[in-house]
């Protein structure tokens, strides 16, 4: 083409000289004096606390873009009624990685170099996650409570300034061992999981949990994103004559697995369904009817759940996800996430020594028994200098009428099955 | 051996769900001579249609009924406003256009509906027909009977009517048939529409098997192209049987090659796209064409 | 596409000398003298500012932004593969991402299993590429156009599950991380001004070799295989050949491309090559210019920006957008950005040129 040389020249001068910020490293925010000398205090004031989030808000992964409306909805009325976290208000900025990691580093980089944020408040997803940790450690930039329950983000050295949150995988295989060790002692189990870190994670740790005991699995099955239907896994696992059936999918496969276990009346295991997939919105539509029995595992309080109508925290949430985010149905478990996970953020960052982001790394790796609303009666948040992991501890609940129940009592992986990382 | 015919029922209920989406794609291709990438995120698109009717409080045959009718005059509209301006243009321009189509409609999709998946009702009883260790449910049986009688009514239309032979011949050549007189852009935009609705019927037909979500129908395309590929792209016939041969090929590959296993039988669309393509590119039911300058 | 004709005139007159009647006797003054040059070699002098701002701009920017100019680098190395394949050859690919993954997992596995040194994987994945792109080539020759999308769509899906099958060599699922590679201490560059520049030696490189191959016989070849594949084989050109080598040329800068992309995220899985990466790379050529000099280069710039930029608009636009861009691009500008830019420099040159002339 003609001399588009020019155009491409005038648009690269163009863009280089809006996107001109000057190169010196320079973080806008400076240091701390006093007491926390020399940290950190990038993206935090004395009135405001910025921090940033990448979530997959388009393409196949985009089911989990509700996370974010329950942490903007707990921010929102934490800043309008409560003042900020201690006195700071929260700008939560979220960022779109379509769950592809190049876009999730860009993201990153983004806004810790541009918008300038205090830390990463989650980056979804174990492979956006695994992308951008180098770069966030090596900032040493604090990115905190990462949605994504791989075990390697508390069971490694180099990345102190990463941590997750919620149980992780390979603890859920833990507890899913434990029930069926006492209810089950013989089981065969079948499993059907997602080819991916996810599924492979969870399937290990119970795979390792099991070892030792008379628990067999006789056949898994895996399936690809891609997959149309888990018609045919289901079909084959059925054939394997096991008693338990162990469901690692995410939602839409999650209800089709319910409804091909549904169909195939002469296969009538034990149905343990994920907690990724344990959803009420993953069961309507296979049918209430089609799903009772089926058992679980959670850590935080389902608003579909009745049981919780009186419950105080399940109230306040409702009440301020209608004033604060209209559009979003507070009876979407995701939504229910996030306000959880914000609310553990709050509670970390109030309990930082130092303002800064070396204290707010601190505190996550020093949380202890730290109660959080919305998290179940008996699960907190415990770290340590050995444990990385904030939440270690699920209840198993089975499917009655329209939702779930507890059963039995919260497992505590860490004293069932010692530390992990062995 | 109940297994094994279990399993091939199985494959053949997939093998439905893939046919059913593939009349669309040969039904576009005879009036068009176009393959529509977007088919299948239109079927999902009218799918959601239908379930916001649903949703609404309407009857599910109401609903269905009104969705065939939006579907025909959406894709008539599609022709007119999105395909008509590159008529006439070289098969890369086509397949671009298509393409961007289905980008624009699956995230049109999620903005409207959300990601959430939804639930559709089945309007087959639940429940199945028994014999000798292997049953077949009563909703495979009504997608089977569904994918018939959509055939049925295709082959009747290509044969017997007016349009279907004019069609035939605004696919094999517009210019000529524009001379002998057939109304080329009506043919064309009657095309659009009844590959819509027929794509509308398969959306319906299939939402409460696989779950409707914006991405419901992505899997599914790579293996309607297969089963149309096979069948031949010119054969309502083709289609069908096509897609039965895929579903249960893939099928027993998932369950009983252990190289393959049930993460690569995404392989096996492949393979059939590929080993047709080189060695009977017109299918096992089409004719061959004769390349012209 | 009509395109063609021009696309190969223009690559002509930018590189021979003008022709005579423009060598009017020399304005008098220096000034105007001066303006004569400027008019006259317009194209070189805009080539060098471009080269300047590029060579310029990682000393300005903030590391994020240097980032973002190294993908839009990795992407048009991508490009320009897939500007051959469906620009100048015109054969759809929606499986080029497929290639895109095998450069990079194949310098993945180099640097992870093999602990080669980096710069040696560059060619390796560019050969890896290139060899596997020749072996798809052979079937890819005997399909028509329709066809070939389809089965290149079938490929960009298939990878993926087989890339997790082999989980000893490609790390399953979970993929390998790696270490980045850093500048070597005498330039006293920061890492991500080394992997910038190392990206645009590569893409420089890449630009020349797209130019040289298109000025040969074979870029005329394959023009002419493009236009009608009946009068190329009347003409004595063997358009199966040429189409099997334009899918591996265009395999091998994929590769490099994949290279280049590994070497600056540190990290691959399986689940970063899905086919929407192939369709996304489809849209950005499609947008940049389809068989034109600096289509991939637009392109790039595209697949980088938009989709940040149209977040902005609301969360699901960037599908949206993406996908009425490509529409609305097809009706209004069959040639992209490129050729857009193209007609008004075009317009800008003629005009300019008249004027000085006729005062001359």
């Amino acid at each position: 083409m003609r001399g588009t040389a020019v155009s491409a020249a005038v648009l690269l001068a163009a863009t280089t000289a809006a996107a001109c910020g000057g190169r010196d490293d320079g973080d806008g925010g400076g240091t701390a004096s006093g007491a926390c000398e020399g940290q950190q205090t990038t993206g935090i004031t004395d009135s405001t606390l910025k921090l940033g989030g990448i979530y997959p808000l388009s393409g196949p992964a985009s089911a989990y873009g509700a996370i974010p409306k329950g942490i903007q909805a707990y921010f929102d009325y934490v800043n309008a009624e409560k003042g900020g976290i201690d006195g700071r208000k929260v700008e939560f900025t979220v960022r779109d990685d379509g769950y592809q990691p190049p876009k999730a580093v860009e993201e990153a980089r983004r806004l810790v170099e541009q918008e300038q944020v205090f830390a990463l408040f989650q980056t979804l997803g174990t492979p956006s996650t695994t992308a951008t940790w180098d770069y966030t450690n090596q900032r040493k930039v604090p990115q905190i409570f990462v949605a994504t329950g791989a075990s390697k983000w508390g069971a490694d050295d180099k990345h102190p300034w990463t941590i997750g949150w919620q149980p992780n995988y390979l603890s859920e295989g833990r507890v899913y061992a434990q029930y069926l060790k006492q209810e089950k002692p013989e089981a065969k189990v079948a499993v059907l999981f997602q080819n991916d870190d996810f599924g492979e994670d969870l399937l290990g740790g119970f795979k390792k949990a099991i070892e030792g005991s008379k628990i067999k699995i006789v056949q898994e099955k895996s399936y690809e994103v891609t997959d149309p239907s888990v018609e045919a896994q289901m079909r084959d696992l059925a054939g394997s004559g096991a008693d338990v059936f162990l469901n690692i999918t995410t939602p839409k496969f999650g209800s089709q697995a319910l409804a091909a276990d549904a169909k195939m009346t002469d296969w009538n295991p034990l149905h343990v369904l994920n907690n990724v997939a344990a959803s009420v919105t993953v069961l309507k539509p296979v049918g209430f009817k089609n799903v009772q029995g089926v058992v679980s595992s959670t850590y935080y309080k389902d608003p579909n759940d009745p049981q919780w109508d009186d419950d105080a925290e399940m109230k306040l949430y409702k009440a301020k996800m209608k004033q604060y985010e209209p559009g979003a149905d507070p009876a979407v478990p995701y939504h229910a996430y996030g306000w959880a996970v914000a609310s553990s953020f709050h509670k970390a960052m109030e309990a930082a020594k130092c303002k800064t982001r070396e204290g707010l790394r601190d505190s996550v790796h020093n949380l202890n028994n730290v109660e959080v609303p919305m998290l179940l009666p008996g699960v907190t948040m415990k770290t340590g200098p050995d444990d990385g992991f904030p939440i270690e501890s699920m209840q198993m609940m089975e499917f009655k009428g329209e939702r779930w129940s507890l059963v039995g009592e919260v497992i505590d992986t860490r004293k069932e099955f010692g530390p992990l990382g062995d | 051996m109940a297994d094994f015919l279990q399993t091939v029922i199985g494959g053949l209920s997939a093998g439905a769900i893939y046919a059913s989406l593939a009349l669309a794609l040969v039904l576009i291709y005879q009036f068009t001579g176009i393959v529509n990438f977007a088919q299948g995120e239109l079927a999902m698109f009218a799918t959601y249609v239908a379930w916001t009717f649903i949703d609404a409080g309407l009857s599910f045959w109401l609903a269905l009924v009104l969705t065939l009718a939006i579907s025909f005059i959406g894709g008539m509209l599609i022709e007119r406003v999105i395909i008509r301006p590159v008529e006439g243009a070289p098969e890369l321009t086509l397949v671009i256009v298509t393409v961007g189509l289905f980008i624009f409609i699956n995230a049109a999709a999620g903005w409207i509906w959300s990601f959430l998946i939804k639930d559709f009702p089945n309007p087959f009883p639940d429940g199945a027909l028994r014999a000798g260790g292997v049953s077949l449910g009563y909703s495979t049986l009504g997608v089977f009977a569904v994918v018939g009688g959509v055939m049925g009514l295709l082959y009747l239309l290509f044969r017997y009517t007016k349009v279907g032979l004019g069609m035939r011949a605004v696919a094999t050549n517009p210019e000529s048939a524009r001379l002998v007189g057939i109304r080329v852009g009506r043919t064309l935009a009657l095309g659009w529409g009844l590959a819509a609705m027929v794509g509308a019927v398969s959306g319906v037909l299939v939402a409460p098997l696989l779950f409707l979500e914006p991405n419901m129908m992505g899997g599914v395309l790579i293996y309607a192209f297969a089963a149309a590929t096979l069948g031949g792209f010119d054969s309502p016939l083709g289609a069908v049987v096509g897609g039965l041969i895929v579903g249960v090929a893939e099928t027993l590959a998932g369950s009983y090659v252990d190289a393959i296993g049930s993460d690569l039988k995404i392989g096996v669309p492949l393979a059939v796209i590929l080993g047709v393509l080189l060695l009977r590119p017109q299918g096992l039911f089409g004719r061959a064409a004769v390349e012209r300058a | 596409m009509s395109e063609s004709t021009e696309a190969t005139e223009t690559t002509r007159a930018v590189d021979t000398p003008e022709p005579a009647k423009d060598e009017r006797p020399a304005p008098a003054t220096p000034r105007d003298r001066l303006v004569a040059f400027t008019v006259r070699n317009w194209r070189w002098i805009a080539l060098g500012v471009l080269l300047l701002t590029a060579v310029w701009a990682p000393f300005q920017l903030v590391p994020f932004r240097v980032f973002q100019f190294t993908m839009v680098m990795v992407y048009a190395v991508a490009l320009l593969g897939l500007n051959l394949l469906t620009g100048h050859a015109g054969q759809i690919s929606l499986g080029h991402g497929a290639f895109f993954a095998v450069g990079a997992y194949g310098t993945a596995v180099m640097m992870f299993h093999w602990e080669l040194p980096y710069p040696l994987t560059l060619p390796l994945a560019a050969a890896l590429a290139f060899v596997i792109g020749l072996a798809f080539g052979v079937p890819a020759t005997r399909l028509r156009g329709l066809y070939l999308a389809l089965v290149t769509l079938a490929i960009a899906i298939f990878i993926v599950p087989l890339l997790k099958r082999f989980e000893s060599v490609t790390g399953g699922s979970m993929g390998l991380t790696l270490e980045k590679p850093s500048a070597p201490a005498w330039t006293g560059l920061a890492p991500d001004q080394w992997l910038y520049f190392l990206a645009l030696a590569v893409t420089i490189l890449a630009f020349v070799a797209v130019r040289l191959l298109l000025r040969s016989r074979v870029g005329r070849a394959l023009h002419s295989v493009r236009d009608s594949e009946t009068a190329a084989e009347v003409m004595g050109v063997k358009p199966a050949s040429y189409k099997r080598l334009a899918f591996a040329w265009s395999a091998m800068f994929a590769g490099a491309a994949g290279c280049l992309y590994t070497w600056t995220i540190g990290f691959v899985s399986p689940d970063s090559f899905t086919v929407n990466l192939s369709i996304t790379l489809l849209a950005g050529i499609v947008v940049g210019g389809l068989g034109s000099t600096w289509g991939p280069l637009l392109g790039g710039l595209f697949v980088m920006f938009v989709p940040s930029f149209s977040q902005d608009i609301n969360k699901a636009a960037p599908g949206v957008i993406f996908g009425l861009l490509i529409i609305a691009v097809m009706y209004v500008a069959p040639t992209g950005l490129a050729g857009l830019a193209g007609r008004a420099a075009h317009w800008f040159n003629k005009t300019r040129s008249n004027r000085i002339l006729r005062k001359g």
